[in-house]
């Protein structure tokens, strides 16, 4: 067996037997990434010399009977948009195409201090705005399940080097399902902690109240152990929960007596494909087998996630983003080019008098011509959909309103988790579509977060991984439980596969 | 309700962006889309209900009053696409 199959937990386990140094599984990892990733592109930069450089490092202390991390010369790819100081970080935007942060997220610096080899950055929506990685400025990622398909998104390119395997373990984001729905595209593992699990401190904000850091891996085992370096309380975040992590890694090998799952009846309605239906529910029959309880439970409100979170995250997104101005850092417009078109148009305005439109000052023609060059067309959509819900008049009527829905889905959730341990459902009404399919239907784009949103609106914790195939692409069953249930999820899936095998199932690339 | 070419045309000034006629004419028929399909949360009565902003409800997460090392400007600065070493550069502010 190559190294690259081995998988996270048991690559560890070489490394600290001293069978495998970490230079040689960087190695492999590397060797697969010049053969593949051309073809792929889920990586948008390696660092081959950097990798290296850390792996010999922890090869020596180890050998040196050092101490050495909890990840110890494993691989770890790094979504985009996470900061690492002085390297760059794109958001895989023109905006921040030379944006070299002055500081580390907190989720980089505890990966360092665990001793992982960071092995690259990993395409993404622009902004982790997308559900197919398609809005990236610089690349499009191709599912290695299907080289014509998209991975998913917006962490795209962190769920397609695993699955490819071109990275152990990868680290990517989750606002409205960018971790769970490209896992379950992808056929590999991923978790969307509960909101304030893990430090968003330099994790580039796109809607702020439902973003969330968090792993992508092979299988139960590999989640559990990145999410265990991961999670933790940070003074930088305010929004980051002060509690104990539990050894998830451990945990996660202990079998849940008594558990019950709830299916939630209005998932199945029309729009999901019966392959999808089927897969889900034969998922839940082999948790029936291995002792659980399973029953139905009412989500009433679930049908409003898609409109409740399609007003919340534009509008958190148009203010965040309003930091892009062209002065701080990243792109700026060309100045002469820009007063010289004013000074067009101040002439017109002049000659024509009222009939012409009164041009901008300086400062505001800047910002415009900075943002519109330097953002792509679905960033725009958002931050002009935001800015709308936003403006005076309709505050009320959506952005309010929204709000309010959102505690009603919430009440959904706690309701259901007041009877059942967790709920089982799809990730997607179907598996991964074709690049170029949805671009020019935004509404059709969002509508493919149905199952995945309400997870961010509520703040819960939700995990995705393989469950059947459809046509030689994967499907993905989503597991949701209430805050904190970190430990129960994992544990659930990893007595999910022992018994299944669908997340050993690998890609045929040639 | 659909939006017309008049608000897109305002509100990409709130949000500082320029659109082509082009985009502007895209965006309208896409927004008054997206805005029609999320009146459906009209259909439910909220009165009763209370706004949730956020999913963990903290307020007041204060730190320790004490002086701690801020970022170094020149770090700061050297992504700034116009600077003077102590500023920000940007288009004069006030008329000439």
């Amino acid at each position: 067996m190559s190294l690259v199959e081995l998988g996270a937990t048991a690559l560890l386990a070489e490394l600290e037997a001293g069978r495998v140094s970490s230079v040689e599984a960087v190695r492999a990892y590397l060797e697969r990434i010049d053969r593949y990733d051309g073809e792929i592109g889920a990586f948008l930069r390696v660092d081959r010399d950097g990798a290296l450089a850390k792996a010999e490092e922890v090869d020596r202390r180890r050998r040196a009977g050092q101490a050495v991390g909890r990840l110890g010369g494993l691989p770890v790819a790094v979504k985009d948009i996470l900061c690492a100081r002085g390297e760059l970080t794109t958001c895989g935007s023109r905006m921040l195409a030379n944006f070299r942060p002055p500081y580390d997220a907190t989720v980089v610096s505890r990966l360092q201090a665990a001793d992982a080899v960071l092995i690259g950055r990993t395409n993404l929506d622009e902004f982790a705005m997308g559900g197919s990685t398609e809005n990236s400025a610089f690349q499009k990622t191709r599912n290695p399940w299907d080289l014509e398909r998209i991975p998913g998104g917006s962490s795209g390119g962190a769920a397609a080097c695993v699955a490819a395997d071109m990275a152990p373990l990868s680290i990517g984001t989750d606002t409205g399902g960018s971790i769970r729905q490209p896992a379950a595209l992808c056929g590999i593992t991923g978790l969307k902690p509960t909101y304030g699990r893990v430090s968003r401190f330099g994790l580039v904000a796109f809607a702020s109240s439902l973003d969330q850091v968090g792993p992508l891996a092979r299988d139960a085992q590999d989640t559990a152990l990145l999410l265990e370096v991961i999670a933790g309380h940070d003074p930088r975040d305010s929004t980051s929960v002060d509690r104990p992590v539990p050894p998830y890694h451990q945990l996660v090998r202990q079998p849940l007596k008594g558990l019950s799952i709830g299916l939630v009846r209005e998932h199945y309605a029309a729009g999901l494909e019966p392959e999808v239906e089927a897969a889900v529910r034969e998922a839940a029959r082999v948790f029936q087998s291995l002792g659980a309880t399973v029953k139905e439970v009412s989500m009433p409100h679930s049908k409003y996630g898609v409109a409740a979170y399609y007003i919340i995250a534009p509008s958190e997104a148009s203010s965040n983003l309003a930091r892009y101005d062209g002065v701080h850092y990243g792109y700026r417009t060309d100045e002469q080019a820009m007063l010289a078109e004013l000074a067009a148009e101040q002439a017109l305005y002049q000659s024509a008098g009222t009939s012409a439109a009164e041009p901008d000052s300086p400062l505001v023609r800047l910002y415009r011509r900075t943002r519109s060059e330097g953002f792509g067309p679905e960033v725009k959509r958002r931050i002009m959909l935001g800015t709308y819900a936003l403006s005076a008049g309709y505050y009320d009527a959506y952005y309010l309103k929204a709000l309010k829905v959102r505690r009603l889905i919430r009440q959904d959730f706690d309701q259901a988790f007041a009877q059942v341990d967790m709920v089982a459902g799809p990730v997607t009404t179907a598996p991964a579509f074709k690049l170029g399919e949805k671009v020019n239907d935004p509404l059709a784009m969002y509508l493919v977060d149905l199952y995945t949103v309400s997870a961010n609106l509520s703040g819960i914790a939700g995990l995705a991984f393989p469950c059947g195939f459809s046509r030689g692409l994967p499907i993905g069953l989503q597991l949701q439980g209430p805050p904190f249930a970190e430990e129960r999820l994992l544990a659930a899936c990893y007595m999910y596969q022992q018994v299944t095998d669908w997340h050993l199932r690998r890609p045929s690339l040639s | 309700m659909s939006l017309t070419r008049e608000e897109v045309e305002k509100v990409s000034l709130l949000g500082r962006l320029r659109l082509t006629e082009e985009e502007l004419a895209l965006m309208t028929a896409q927004l008054g889309q997206i805005v029609e399909y999320v009146q459906l949360l009209s259909e439910l009565n909220t009165d009763d209900v209370e706004p949730m902003a956020h999913a963990v409800e903290l307020s007041n997460v204060f730190r320790d009053d004490v002086l701690v090392a801020s970022y170094d400007r020149a770090e700061m600065l050297a992504n700034a696409p116009r600077s003077d070493g102590e500023c920000y550069l940007v288009p004069a502010v006030l008329g000439e």
